[in-house]
């Protein structure tokens, strides 16, 4: 490959490359979305959207924190309409960074619980993760669980498994214990759980699954829809450490299950309002609802919108009433002490 | 190859009035280069600048608890990978160049291909296979009734897991300019070597390995920096290194600027490494002195040895390479019908464009730097083309933010300049669009360009430049008669690392790419990080594939090589 062939083809690459973001565009106008979703999980969706509405909806992906500084750092020129993320702290902390701004819809106000969005309506819940206990069938009882702060007695030592200090699903869940108990009490808990550790901590939420049928050790934490994957997945491997693995939900008489969800706002400068709030109120309906029910074992944030029949088998739970929001305002809090406590 | 003086002492025209300072003696060239560079150093600017706001409490915090534990673990990792690529990346390099032994010939290239693999499904293809529910132990339990009590098995989710690893990716780098090196040295040094007495082991030890020592420091710099960047291994197997401290401090924490100040530190640390590196070769210079040189002959390994070599060269092919690649495959069979669609053509092709397109435009920038540092070899620029190199050594998301903050602060400027004057807004101009991605590729991975083009230009005689310019020619003209023909090899090197290295690319392209543009690693990426592994295998089999072309070609291109002209790093 010699030079002068290179500044021959280089003019066309050029072209192309440009020819290749020029996005489609639809009749009925467009909205523009940061999605922390990923796309296979809110793609089909927005395709819908489309179809139904005939607003072409642009997607850009990414991790929460960089949609986020880029929202940030584009100011007043952003194109972003609406900002989705998988965890109601960074909605909390975007509102806070004044990159969001209030909607109202009646359709938003009346299928969204209250403690699943914002009381300006500056981001709305979409679907709700739980982070209950998994257990190995064979080696323990249900009897002999009750609630996450139980986790922390020895007699668990040497038997729990658990992921990095680093996912934001154990922050949140630290956060949700800080906002319950109080910081000093949930770091001699973190500490005690810590202590109890099989392993230290690695891998990700199917990896911790795996470990409990594998045997490595007997107890574990998990969000359900990873559970739920594996139940459904094309693989027999994890079909069947799936079987080996139980759902216990704790803190039944306390506080009630960890729960977190994704969530979405209109952004302060969207140039397309109108489209985004029919985009969140699609998001709502009863359609999209069932779609994350039944695609990604999540729970409908409408509570008339029954979940999956994976999700079903599980049995009912009571969540924690917590407004969500307090779990990002804590979170900085709760990575220091999982840091103090040594969680890895 | 001798010791030379410095190459070009009396291409200093101009008057060395020390009166006058480093500004009085700029010309158009020291300015172009210096210029470039700072351009190109733009998002470690920007890190160092964010990094001089006072930062809240976190520090503190940070000192008390975790941040001895990221230091350790990152110099270890460095040290540790560093190491790994050298043990099996000169052995085998020697052994290919030099010698001829069964299968010498597709070993030669095949060992670049874990080259291909990015670091981080090399990570979760050896969990998936070695980790406790994973099959190997299984079976071994399975097979001696053992549990979990019975039995020691190294955990490979750990630090020297993680060192193994990223070995076994990084080493190629290594290989390549090492190879190069061993089949550029001067057969007569050899020669000489072996009249006097020396035996094989001496002459690899005494005469081989010191005169390839720029090539090899090179490599493994090149390695040691982006195993200090690599975010997505060490974060996988809960290794605490400053790169996953800096997203624990930025997301977790929720402080920008501490997050900043680490990745300043991170860097300044990269700094201070490259200028120990440059002041322990500060005087030796490795051009050739003879100009003759022909093809060392290959010393032929007979049975037992040859077929020890070959065994030798497997070993890294079949860890790095065809296991994984095995793996994937297997995985690929299975999830391909349910997770590849229409859209796939569309990924493949992005791919294919941005890693080309950012390759060639790389390539440019790296001959630029690369010439101009040769014609005005002074400290300024010296330093500047240095500074422009850092980049490859942060994480990729702090590049890209790096680049995304000054980028939209010019798009605001313009804007409110146009609003001002015409009474028009301009939008973003830059910011969203593949003119930022491919600047964030160019400050990222121009070093891997630099760093060939470098070696091959100091191993171009200056008496070339010399005679050429006695002879009428201007510096540029040098460049595009002389250099040029003479680099064919290195360019096509820089050209191809650069565009396996895009390839891969993950964290600039996912925070930068405008709408509805997607690669393979983004898709690889985000169904990986779903936690389903083997739905991602068929995009990261094809990022393997996409790459392997440019490898065999990369290695086709080295066997050409003719010492001293021809000269590839």
């Amino acid at each position: 490959m010699s030079l002068p062939s290179i500044s021959r083809f280089l003019p066309s690459v050029c072209g192309l490359l440009f020819s290749l973001i020029t996005a489609p565009a639809l009749a009925g106008g467009e909205v523009n979305l940061y999605s922390a979703r990923k796309e296979d999980l809110i793609k089909p969706l927005l395709d819908d959207f489309s179809k139904q509405t005939g607003i072409a909806v642009n997607l850009v992906t990414g991790k929460e924190e960089a949609l986020l500084q880029r929202l940030q750092s584009e100011g007043a020129n952003t194109p972003a309409d609406l900002l989705l993320t998988s965890d109601a702290g960074r909605l909390a902390a975007a509102q806070q960074a004044g990159v969001l701004q209030a909607v109202k819809s009646d359709a938003l106000t009346a299928r969204v619980p209250a403690r699943y969005r914002d009381p300006e309506g500056y981001w709305y819940g979409l679907s709700v993760r739980a982070r209950p206990i998994l257990y190995a069938r064979d080696r323990v009882q249900s009897a002999e669980l009750s609630t996450y702060e139980n986790l922390a007695d020895p007699r668990w030592k040497g038997k729990i498994c658990m992921r990095s200090s680093d996912s934001v699903y154990n922050q949140s869940l630290v956060a949700g214990m800080i906002a319950h108990h109080g910081e000093a009490k949930t770091e001699a808990w973190a500490k005690g759980l810590v202590a109890n550790f099989a392993r230290p901590p690695k891998g990700g939420d199917r990896d911790q699954i795996k470990a409990v049928a594998a045997g490595e050790c007997d107890v574990t934490l998990a969000n359900t829809y990873y559970l739920g994957g594996m139940v459904n997945s094309s693989d027999d491997a994890e079909k069947q450490a799936a079987a080996k693995v139980a759902v216990f939900w704790p803190d039944a008489q306390t506080t009630g299950v960890h729960v977190n969800v994704s969530g979405a706002g209109v952004t302060a400068h969207a140039r397309h309002r109108d489209h985004a709030v029919k985009l969140l109120d699609f998001l709502t309906s009863d359609a999209a609802q069932r779609w994350y029910a039944e695609t990604n074992n999540e729970y409908p944030v409408n509570p008339a919108i029954p979940p999956s029949a994976t999700l079903k088998a599980w049995g009912e739970f009571k969540a924690d009433t917590l407004n969500v929001a307090k779990l990002g305002e804590l979170n900085p809090a709760a990575v220091r002490l999982m840091d103090r406590a040594g969680w890895k | 190859m001798t010791p030379h003086p410095d190459p070009l002492p009396h291409r200093e025209s101009e008057p060395l009035n020390g009166m006058r300072g480093v500004w009085a003696r700029t010309d158009r060239w020291s300015l172009l280069v210096v210029g470039v560079a700072l351009l190109l150093a733009l998002p470690v600017l920007t890190v160092f600048v964010t990094a001089l706001q006072p930062a809240g409490a976190v520090w503190r915090h940070l000192a008390d608890t975790v941040l001895t534990d990221y230091v350790g673990n990152s110099v270890l990792l460095m040290l540790g990978v560093g190491a790994g690529a050298l043990l099996i990346g000169v052995p085998a390099a020697w052994l290919t160049s030099l010698h001829e032994f069964p299968g010498r010939r597709w070993l030669e290239w095949a060992l670049l291909l874990p080259m291909a693999i990015p670091a981080y499904i090399i990570a979760y293809t050896y969990t998936g296979l070695l980790d406790f529910a994973g099959p190997v132990q299984t079976l071994l339990r399975a097979g001696f009734h053992w549990t979990r009590q019975d039995y020691g098995f190294p955990e490979i989710r750990s630090l020297p897991g993680a060192v193994v690893m990223l070995a076994l990716v990084l080493y190629p780098y290594v290989y390549l300019l090492a190879r190069a090196a061993f089949l550029d040295q001067s057969v007569a040094v050899l020669e000489v070597s072996r009249t006097l007495g020396a035996g094989p082991w001496r002459r690899f030890y005494a005469v081989s390995l010191p005169m390839a020592r720029p090539a090899l420091i090179a490599g493994v710099s090149l390695v040691q920096m982006e195993a200090l960047a690599d975010y997505g291994t060490v974060q996988y197997f809960g290794v605490g290194t400053f790169t996953t401290g800096i997203f624990r401090v930025w997301y977790g924490m929720n402080d920008s600027t501490a997050a900043a100040q680490l990745a300043a530190l991170l860097l300044l640390f990269v700094f201070a490494l490259l200028v120990f590196e440059r002041w322990s070769r500060r005087r030796a210079r490795f051009h050739h002195a003879g100009n003759r040189q022909y093809r060392p002959a290959r010393l032929s390994f007979a049975g037992r040895w040859g077929w020890l070599a070959t065994v030798a060269c497997l070993v890294p092919l079949l860890f790095g390479f065809l296991i994984p690649a095995g793996q994937l495959t297997v995985w690929a069979w299975r999830t391909a019908p349910h997770v590849v669609d229409g859209r796939f053509l569309a990924l493949l092709a992005n791919s294919l464009l941005l890693a080309l397109g950012a390759a060639l435009l790389i390539l440019l920038l790296a001959l630029l730097l690369g010439y101009g540092q040769r014609l005005r070899p002074r400290p300024l620029v010296r330093w500047a083309v240095r500074s422009a190199g850092l980049g490859y050594a942060a994480p990729g998301t702090v590049v890209a933010i790096g680049v995304m903050l000054p980028f939209a602060a010019l798009d605001r400027s313009v804007d409110a300049w146009a609003r001002q004057w015409f009474g028009v807004s301009t939008g973003l101009l830059l910011s969203g669009t593949l003119a930022a991605l491919l600047f964030a590729y160019c400050a990222r991975f121009l070093p891997v360009a630099l760093h060939s083009v470098e070696a091959g230009l100091s191993r171009i005689r200056p008496s070339m430049d010399d005679a050429a310019r006695a002879l009428g020619s201007t510096p540029r003209g040098v460049l595009w008669r002389v250099h040029v023909p003479m680099l064919r090899g290195s360019l096509l090197t820089a050209v191809l690392l650069v565009f396996v290295d895009v390839l891969k690319e993950l964290p600039a392209t996912l925070i930068l790419r405008p709408f509805n543009f997607n690669t393979l690693a983004v898709r690889a990426y985000e169904l990986a990080s779903d936690e389903r592994l083997a739905d991602s295998a068929p995009f990261a089999l094809a990022i393997v594939l996409a790459g392997i072309g440019p490898v065999i070609l990369l290695s086709r291109a080295i066997g050409r090589a003719r010492p001293g002209y021809d000269a590839v790093p």
